[in-house]
């Protein structure tokens, strides 16, 4: 048993800890030593709790099978998840942090005294605001994480689900909350408290249905940064410092990335929380336009022959390649070039794939070094000087629209500048668009070569025909 | 007059954002991915409430209604705690500089 006050400061030490593993990721070859950082901090925060509690009863031996039960699914699951489904993985663990703050929340408001707290019926006022707080702000961010997961893993389709008055709706369920949890403080009532926390697990469905799947990145953010509140509310009602700091930290790392996505699309962030992006904006106007423009279309030996022929190229990855999982023959095709003394750097736009630095770590499993992987404003001047730009399974972020024609959706949106290129080698399906279901001009242009094929397929055939 | 421990806790709260806010302001784009893993990771240092709700139950009833969801949530924490730092351990393996292929 240790005191309260020794307790704290261990508490303290875990939450530098996970600062410390956040400042490691600045790069990559402190990044390692940043996640020993973290584990360090856990562990101290967990065998601390146990030591201050004191308890080593036979209560004991159940939370350690437990831990031992959910850490073995965990680790099952970190071995074997491929890195392509990361995604659906970050907002699955959002969800169980979400789900695991509401619980503890619940836990709390059962048996407060546990918690020192006060009584049943008799909790202090602050802990009962902060916890109903944590409660909500947690099962918001449990089945919003539901939904983005379902989304992201296919099961539910990625278009916006919109009905009007949607708004208002979740509005005045928002509105609720706040007045139930009034009520919850003056009257200490269970049913309000269960009120709070299902109105909330609604809310968390209402608000990510109407936002559409290229809107994903922003809504992983936004997801990490809700289980980083839930997680601070918890933490002022159990009067814990690891948890205050750490859950300050999740909020405003996803807070951070979320603003970072959406200047990466030129989107406000209210405008994507209020979804409906991407909808139905192929006017038919824009549909004739496709039929009448001829497009140059080519196999896997034309883009062979003018990769040979060029001294330098620039790959542009999207989330294409991750559905095709073609990062490893685009790697083969890759080093396949650079044995002809072709120079080849990847640039990467923002918001290419589904989250945050996606594409990077699937250039990494394909055992890319990451100093020939370039961010959007790194390398959009090359372009102009180099002589292919190979897009594969990318297709907004290249759109030249975003520049030139203020009726667009996606104008402002940085975009990479693919088309000043000597020429544009595009892997692509179909003519279909993309996400912001518009056209992309780059299609027609003389210098562009589509190759319509899956993005693995194709690649393979080009590397066959480098030979 | 005595200062409310809340304020204390507040200011800890406000300072820790600031230093979340310059921490991840300085991570590198290309470990976005990874960031968000071991945030997801670190938050569910949660597992500490789920502990103290656990051992709430006395030794006739160690399931009670109250700490069945701690030893819920301890599974789900320990879930995201594992499976958050080992997920972040796999993709940093992969961010190696390959010394021989540098320009």
């Amino acid at each position: 048993m240790i005191s309260a006050n020794l307790a704290a400061i261990f508490y303290l030490v875990s939450g530098i800890l996970f600062i410390l593993a956040l400042r490691g990721l600045s790069s990559p070859d402190t990044s390692r030593q940043g996640n020993y950082f973290g584990i360090a901090g856990m562990i101290i925060a967990i065998v601390v709790t146990f030591l201050s509690i004191g308890n080593f009863s036979t209560s004991l031996f159940y939370v350690i099978i437990f831990l031992v039960i959910g850490g073995t699914i965990g680790a099952f699951i970190a071995f074997k998840i491929p890195m392509t489904a990361m995604p659906e993985l970050v907002a699955g663990f959002h969800s169980l942090v979400g789900l695991a703050a509401v619980l503890v929340a619940i836990a709390a408001f059962l048996n407060p005294a546990a918690f020192s707290l006060g009584n049943v019926g008799d909790i202090k006022l602050a802990s009962l605001i902060e916890m109903s707080i944590g409660a909500a702000v947690g099962a918001i961010t449990f089945s919003g994480s539901i939904i983005a997961f379902l989304k992201l893993r296919g099961i539910m389709s990625g278009a916006p689900i919109t009905f009007s008055g949607q708004h208002i709706l979740n509005l005045i369920l928002g509105i609720g909350i706040f007045v139930l949890i009034f009520y919850l403080c003056k009257t200490q009532s269970t049913n309000i408290f269960w009120t709070v926390v299902i109105i909330s697990f609604l809310v968390g469905v209402l608000l990510i249905i109407p936002i559409g799947g290229a809107d994903m990145p922003v809504v992983i953010s936004m997801l990490n940064s809700y289980s980083g509140w839930a997680a601070a509310g918890i933490g002022f009602t159990l009067e814990n410092t690891a948890l205050i700091i750490t859950g300050a930290l999740v909020g405003s790392s996803g807070a951070i990335l979320s603003y970072i996505m959406c200047k990466a699309m030129n989107r406000s962030f209210v405008s994507v929380i209020l979804g409906g992006f991407g909808a139905d904006n192929s006017t038919d106007d824009k549909k004739e336009k496709k039929d009448q423009k001829p497009v140059k279309s080519g196999n896997a030996e034309d883009a062979a022959f003018l990769m040979k022929n060029a001294s330098s190229v620039i790959i542009v990855p999207g989330y294409g390649m991750a559905v095709a999982q073609a990062q490893h023959a685009l790697r083969e095709m890759v080093d396949k070039l650079k044995k002809n003394d072709i120079k080849v750097t990847y640039a990467i736009h923002p918001v290419a794939g589904r989250m945050p630095g996606h594409m990077n770590v699937l250039l990494a499993e394909a055992n890319v070094p990451y100093d020939e992987v370039f961010e959007l404003e790194d390398i959009n001047n090359d372009f102009a000087n180099s002589d292919v730009a190979f897009v594969i399974g990318a297709n907004d972020v290249t759109n030249p629209v975003a520049k030139t024609d203020p009726k667009s959706p996606i104008f402002g949106m940085p975009v990479l500048d693919v088309e000043k290129c000597k020429s544009v080698l595009f892997v692509k399906r179909s003519l279909s668009p993309g996400y912001a279901g518009i056209d992309n001009e780059l299609f027609y242009k003389d210098n562009t070569l589509m190759l319509f094929a899956d993005a693995k397929k194709m690649t393979e055939d080009i590397v066959k025909n480098l030979d | 007059m005595e200062v409310d421990p809340f304020i204390f806790r507040l200011s800890i709260f406000i300072l820790s954002i600031f230093i979340g806010y310059y921490v991840v302001w300085s991570v590198t784009p290309s470990l976005h991915t990874p960031l968000m893993s071991v945030t997801n990771a670190i938050s569910s240092v949660i597992i500490v409430g789920a502990i103290i709700a656990a051992l709430a139950g006395t030794s006739e009833s160690i399931f009670n209604t109250s700490s069945i969801f701690g030893f819920i949530a301890i599974i789900l924490a320990a879930i995201n705690i594992f499976g958050g730092f080992l997920v972040t351990q796999r993709m940093l393996q992969m961010y190696k500089k390959k010394k021989d292929k540098k320009k």
